[in-house]
């Protein structure tokens, strides 16, 4: 609960104490449907911020939100310090879609060559690229199929391009959506030792989002989302007390009964 | 997995203007690196247009007059047809991988990606171009009063009309094969018109109307001044610059199809 009141009393400006993402009656709609529903939150720099809820909640268009692909957003959203999709942004984030965005028909090492190319152009900075595209493959640990084409790899493989593709450059802020999924125990948990070494040593701060509640125990804060709206902002510790729960799973279970039976009783005095 | 507690130095951020010399240049390289790994697709695209030319050669064995007209004007039509194809089908792969969307959340500029691609594609329209150039007029006798380089210019912006084209149809298509049916919805009633069969001037006057504000039709005119006289016509020049005027122009349509911001 410390860290909740230290992020919000934050000064507004844009010093380096800012939160990485503060958002103010944020809304999105697409087509006629309302994704996102006015939402306020912010994301603190330099540690894991993990977004949960499950699926079709908003998440992934949240994520774009902040990222500035995403059309028709309303209301306040601040990152690193800019109005989300500013041109100065485009190089301090890397963002992982869900489903692998690399081409196939390209080999890992083309693919990083091509995207690093894009980030930092010209002949002149040849050597750095090269540094920084090796390194972002034995960041994922796909060192052995740096030439291998990315439609050859497995699926699993693959996502791990895309991740060492938002890598290059070393962005001060990642977004990454759901870049677990169906991976097996031991790459998770060597990812997540990645993602916590990327805070730590490179302050960098990441955002998470994922449907498995496991991976939350391992996030230093939480968002929970549920039908466009974020449920709580929190640590899972404090999660957890609040809620009275073991898990944070049961604790997200608990605010969502929470929720509905306030939803009820709001219907009922209508 | 390493977790190495270094930290790599930071990209030093390039200019994001619309257009970067060496954005663009990585952009063109990547595609024609992605089509080396597709040595079947750069065969078609090379081999057809020949192998269509010696066919009609031999069609027109009879009457070599003929051959000469439509020759000429299939060496105007080709490089559109197939970079047109091309063009459709890669840029919608673009979008629909999601890599497009990823190129656009990157310092990016749309002109960096629309020329990138304009290049790639038009430096295999100068190889297949020059290929069925040279068959036609060395081994297939097409008899051609003006200067071979002049063809392979009418040819070379066809090409770029054609990857013009290419890439503002491929917005409107959602799949692969909507993309393929806008080959027939756009290119055919161009072939129709263009004079290939029948001259314009011999069509009915709404028809020739029409024939006279489609691209295709400068395409087969420049190619048949070409072929009837020795030195640039003024009407050589103005069928080029039309047909240069409507790729920039659909490039640029195309352009501003690209948006950084989607539903």
């Amino acid at each position: 609960m410390m860290n909740y009141d230290a992020v919000r009393t934050d000064p507004p400006d844009g010093t380096p104490d800012d939160p990485a993402v503060r958002a103010d009656s944020l809304s999105v709609v697409r087509g006629t449907r309302q994704v996102l529903r006015d939402l306020a939150f912010t994301v603190p720099r330099g540690q894991i911020t993990g977004l949960l809820g499950p699926s079709g909640c908003g998440k992934t268009t949240l994520m774009r939100a902040i990222v500035g692909t995403q059309a028709k957003v309303t209301g306040t959203l601040d990152v690193l310090g800019h109005p989300a999709g500013h041109p100065s942004l485009r190089t301090r984030i890397g963002y992982v879609t869900q489903a692998p965005s690399v081409y196939d028909d390209l080999t890992v090492r083309q693919n990083l060559d091509y995207f690093a190319a894009i980030l930092d152009p010209g002949r002149s900075a040849a050597d750095r690229r090269a540094d920084h595209v090796t390194r972002a493959i034995a960041d994922v640990d796909l060192t052995s199929h740096t030439d291998a084409l990315a439609g050859a790899l497995s699926g699993g493989q693959r996502s791990r391009v895309s991740l060492a593709v938002a890598l290059l450059g070393a962005p001060e802020l990642l977004v990454l959506d759901e870049p677990t999924v169906g991976l097996d125990p031991v790459l998770r948990r060597d990812l997540w030792a990645l993602f916590r070494d990327i805070a730590a040593s490179r302050g960098a701060t990441l955002l998470i989002s994922s449907h498995v509640m496991d991976e939350a125990e391992r996030c230093h804060r939480l968002l929970l989302m549920r039908e466009g709206s974020v449920l709580a902002d929190d640590t899972p510790d404090a999660l957890r007390a609040r809620t009275d729960s073991e898990t944070v799973e049961a604790a997200f279970l608990h605010l969502v009964d929470e929720a509905a039976a306030a939803a009820r009783a709001k219907e009922t005095t209508r | 997995m390493s977790t190495t507690a270094s930290t790599p130095t930071p990209l030093r951020p390039g200019p994001t203007g619309a257009l970067s010399p060496a954005r663009t240049l990585a952009t063109a390289a990547r595609v024609l690196r992605q089509l080396r790994h597709d040595p079947r697709t750069i065969a078609l695209l090379i081999l057809i247009p020949c192998v269509m030319l010696f066919l009609l050669r031999y069609v027109f064995d009879g009457s070599p007059r003929t051959f000469d007209t439509i020759g000429a004007s299939l060496l105007g039509i080709f490089p559109l047809i197939t970079m047109f194809l091309v063009t459709s089908i890669a840029t919608l792969r673009e979008r629909t991988s999601g890599t497009l969307e990823r190129l656009l959340a990157l310092p990016l500029g749309k002109g960096d990606l629309i020329a990138g691609y304009a290049l790639a594609f038009g430096a295999l329209a100068i190889v297949q171009s020059a290929l069925a150039t040279g068959l036609a007029l060395w081994f297939l006798d097409l008899d051609v009063t003006g200067s071979p380089w002049l063809l392979l210019l009418v040819a070379l912006l066809d090409a770029l009309l054609g990857t013009a084209l290419g890439l503002f149809v491929s917005a409107f298509a959602a799949s692969e094969f909507q993309a393929v049916q806008f080959m027939p919805a756009v290119i055919f009633p161009q072939l129709l018109l263009c004079g290939l069969f029948t001259p314009r001037d011999a069509m009915h006057p709404a028809l020739e109307a029409v024939s006279d504000v489609l691209p295709m039709s400068y395409a087969v005119d420049g190619m048949n001044e070409v072929l009837r006289h020795t030195d640039m016509t003024a009407t050589f020049v103005r069928d080029v610059l039309i047909v240069a005027g409507c790729a920039l122009l659909v490039l640029g349509l195309g352009a501003a199809t690209l948006r950084r911001r989607t539903a």
